[in-house]
């Protein structure tokens, strides 16, 4: 990357922040907006989690232990997804880091409009309670909650939940995507006009450009997301029929639309964490990235095609041979630039003084996991295959070893790199690693059984199961306890890093840790960059 | 941050984004019609072809495909909905007429609407249907009983497709739901053909 060439930014201006209230609940700050949604992300996380400890405990043998409803099962199922996507993920990934360290990494002294910033974040809390109802009425008949799925397929989402359940969980959407809508354009502007003097997009950090792609994927995907549920909401309650075929609608039109937007969607919940993989890397490798340009646009190539592979969803739903073989294709085409960043972090680490410190190895693990995640993609890229695998716990296994262990490792990975400059304190590093191993090896045990159970034939979204596939399933409950004992762990890493007196200098990792940010004090004084920083080409440092 | 033509160039690229936005929200919509004339031209996912329709390809003589009938009645609407026949051998290119006997078992005069769909769904394109009885609303008075004709080919194209050259067989599915709009028709009215839809029988 550039180095900046300005210092004394931060040292030369009054550093005074406004009252709690106005400072946590008005703020317009890009700073406090971000920590507000990592905090957000932590809390919506933990409900996620819950409700994963209680899919897992009642997947543990077979028959119902828990759930008298299974209904009240898919609830859990349902709750579990859309609160792991929409406000875990997205809020750490995008509203937290993203409006943590794009302004720093770019040079600039906020967002391009810090009230809408405000807006943006709580209106995606305001979703989040709108989800929280939905579980405390009314859906299908008999059952509290929407078990729609996180895909809410009509016509179970229609006929299926006549409660108001489903309504509650469609405004969720609404207002935690309208949310996004406004936090994607308040990063483009940023990136777009406010980088500091001599920083071209070409010599833009990683990060940045992974919001910048995932921003445009934003604006462009979750508006069809937006109106495809009003469509829903107009089906549920105006009579109107899009998706029921009573009145000459389609219910496939509901799942084109979806997977319009939920294909992006994934690779938006995934391209700032490769963003942030790099950084790591680069640091702790004690060398420039390699291939800067080349990872910079296979995001953009990633962006791109993930437009165009939806119905890789829908293979079963009768596509025509060409159609499947087209999407079959460009499907797999994702894998060459996504093989290109893999490929560029190895060459990264490849021949550097590598450090494994906490965040490396998130990093490297988050590598290892994803690259795994990244293979049965492929495998069910096929549409032959996909039609046996379909909806089974092989699929489940696939997308939670790219989210859970691609995204959730990487959020963790942040952490454990910026919290010395978001806190000015440290994370003991023995906690960093403990969490890492409990993590690791409880993902996996957790993660891994569920690709034998799949291509054994076990559905998703069941409460209960023959006895044939208890074994499998008792292993992958044990995973889960191992990764929620690391939970504890990294609580305790925070803890001890708020009781320790040791404070973390500017650049806590040294060299290899070249962008913007660690130019500054840790934590950042309240307003930085007041005076631009110039950045100046340097041969070889990006 | 402060000067103005700063502020300018922030507002024009959050107006685009805005505009890229709503664009988006506006296809969201557009889809829907969109989609259904996609479905109605190419017969995507099931929709048969209303014909008639030109055909490029001769049909070899002796060749023909089993047709089966399959009648839903959907919960809520009180009807009996059956072909005159399970099925028929229609040799391609040629028309076939198939009668449908729907009867009102139900104590009062309600409305239905049919909707139809083939499988397998790929034959679409080739099911055409030169007269159908289909999103015509229709309201039958307790114990009336009609009968409809479905008047059909498929064509002969179909070999051409290597989706669908070996299939022998398919089946044309009906499924009568309660009207969503459905008004309630006097009994003054004339039943002799007036009610929407009936003179297209």
């Amino acid at each position: 990357m550039a180095t900046a060439a300005a210092h004394g930014a931060h040292d030369a201006h009054d550093d005074h922040k406004p009252s709690f209230f106005a400072r946590w609940f008005l703020s317009t700050n890009h700073k406090d907006i971000g920590t507000l949604y990592l905090l957000f992300a932590f809390c919506a996380g933990m409900v996620g989690a819950f409700l994963s400890f209680g899919i897992r405990m009642e997947m543990e043998e077979p028959g119902l232990q828990y759930f008298s409803n299974p209904a009240t099962y898919n609830v859990f199922v349902t709750g579990h997804g859309l609160i792991m996507v929409f406000f875990m993920v997205m809020p750490a990934l995008i509203g937290g880091f993203g409006n943590w360290f794009v302004p720093l990494m770019i040079g600039a002294p906020d967002m391009a409009f810090p009230r809408m910033n405000n807006i943006s974040f709580w209106l995606t809390f305001a979703g989040f309670l709108s989800l929280v109802c939905s579980l405390f009425v009314e859906g299908a008949p008999g059952a509290q909650g929407a078990g729609t799925g996180w895909t809410v397929y009509p016509p179970l989402s229609a006929a299926g939940h006549p409660g108001p359940a489903v309504d509650f969980a469609i405004f969720a959407l609404h207002l935690s995507g309208a949310g996004s809508i406004l936090g994607a354009i308040n990063f483009i502007t940023t990136i777009l006009n406010m980088r500091a003097p001599g920083m071209t997009l070409h010599k833009m950090p990683l990060f940045a450009w992974a919001e910048l792609v995932t921003a445009f994927l934003l604006l462009l995907s979750l508006p069809v997301l937006a109106g495809a549920i009003t469509m829903l909401l107009t089906d549920r309650n105006f009579g109107t029929t899009f998706f029921d075929p009573a009145g000459g609608g389609d219910p496939i039109l509901w799942q084109h639309l979806f997977w319009f937007f939920g294909h992006p969607e994934v690779y938006i919940m995934i391209l700032p964490a490769f963003g942030i993989v790099s950084h790591i890397i680069a640091t702790f490798s004690r060398k420039p990235v390699f291939g800067y340009l080349a990872m910079a646009y296979a995001m953009v190539a990633i962006g791109v095609v993930g437009f165009v592979v939806w119905a890789h969803h829908m293979y079963t739903v009768g596509l025509s041979l060409q159609t499947q073989s087209y999407f079959v294709f460009a499907t797999m085409v994702i894998a060459v630039p996504t093989g290109v960043k893999i490929f560029s972090w190895i060459a990264t680490m490849w021949g550097g003084s590598i450090r494994f410190t906490a965040a490396m190895h998130w990093a490297i693990g988050f590598i290892f996991l994803f690259t795994v995640g990244g293979v049965t993609g492929v495998v069910l890229a096929n549409s032959s295959i996909d039609k046996y695998l379909h909806d089974t716990y092989y699929v489940v296994a696939h997308f939670h070893y790219v989210l859970s262990l691609g995204a959730v490792f990487i959020i963790f990975a942040g952490v454990y790199y910026w919290f010395p400059k978001m806190t000015g304190r440290i994370i003991p590093e023995w906690a960093g690693k403990l969490h890492f191993w409990l993590a690791f090896i409880g993902a996996n045990v957790l993660f891994f059984p569920m690709h034998f159970l799949g291509l054994a034939g076990m559905p998703r979204r069941y409460a209960d199961y023959p006895e044939a596939f208890a074994g499998w399933h008792k292993v992958s409950t044990y995973g889960g306890h191992i990764f929620a004992l690391g939970m504890f762990v990294f609580v305790i890493g925070v803890v001890l890093a708020f009781r320790s007196k040791v404070r973390a200098a500017d650049n806590p990792w040294g060299e290899g840790a070249t962008t913007l940010e660690w130019t500054l004090s840790s934590p950042p004084p309240f307003h930085q960059f007041e005076t631009l920083p110039r950045i100046v080409d340097e041969p070889g440092h990006h | 941050m402060t000067n103005a033509p700063q502020n300018r160039k922030l507002g024009r690229t959050a107006l685009a984004c805005a505009g890229f936005a709503a664009g988006m929200l506006g296809l969201a919509f557009a889809s829907v019609p969109l989609y259904d004339a996609f479905c109605k031209a190419t017969g995507y996912g099931g929709t048969p072809r209303q014909g008639p329709v030109p055909t490029a390809v001769a049909a070899k003589p002796g060749d023909a495909m089993l047709v089966r009938f399959d009648t839903n009645v959907a919960p809520g609407l009180g009807w009996k909905f059956r072909a005159e026949r399970g099925g028929v051998e229609a040799p391609l290119g040629e028309t076939q007429t198939v009668f449908f006997h729907v009867k009102n078992t139900g104590p009062t005069a309600t409305t239905g609407v049919a909707t139809f769909n083939v499988q397998p769904e790929l034959m679409g394109g080739y099911f055409v249907k030169v007269e159908c009885f289909c999103f015509k609303e229709q309201t039958l008075q307790p114990g009336e009983t009609l009968d409809v004709p479905v008047v059909f080919y498929i064509d002969p194209a179909v070999r051409a497709d290597s989706n669908t050259a070996a299939l022998s067989e398919m089946t044309l599915s009906y499924t009568y739901f309660a009207s969503k709009n459905g008004q309630p028709v006097t009994a003054a009215l004339d039943r002799g053909g007036t009610v929407p839809g009936r003179g297209n029988f």
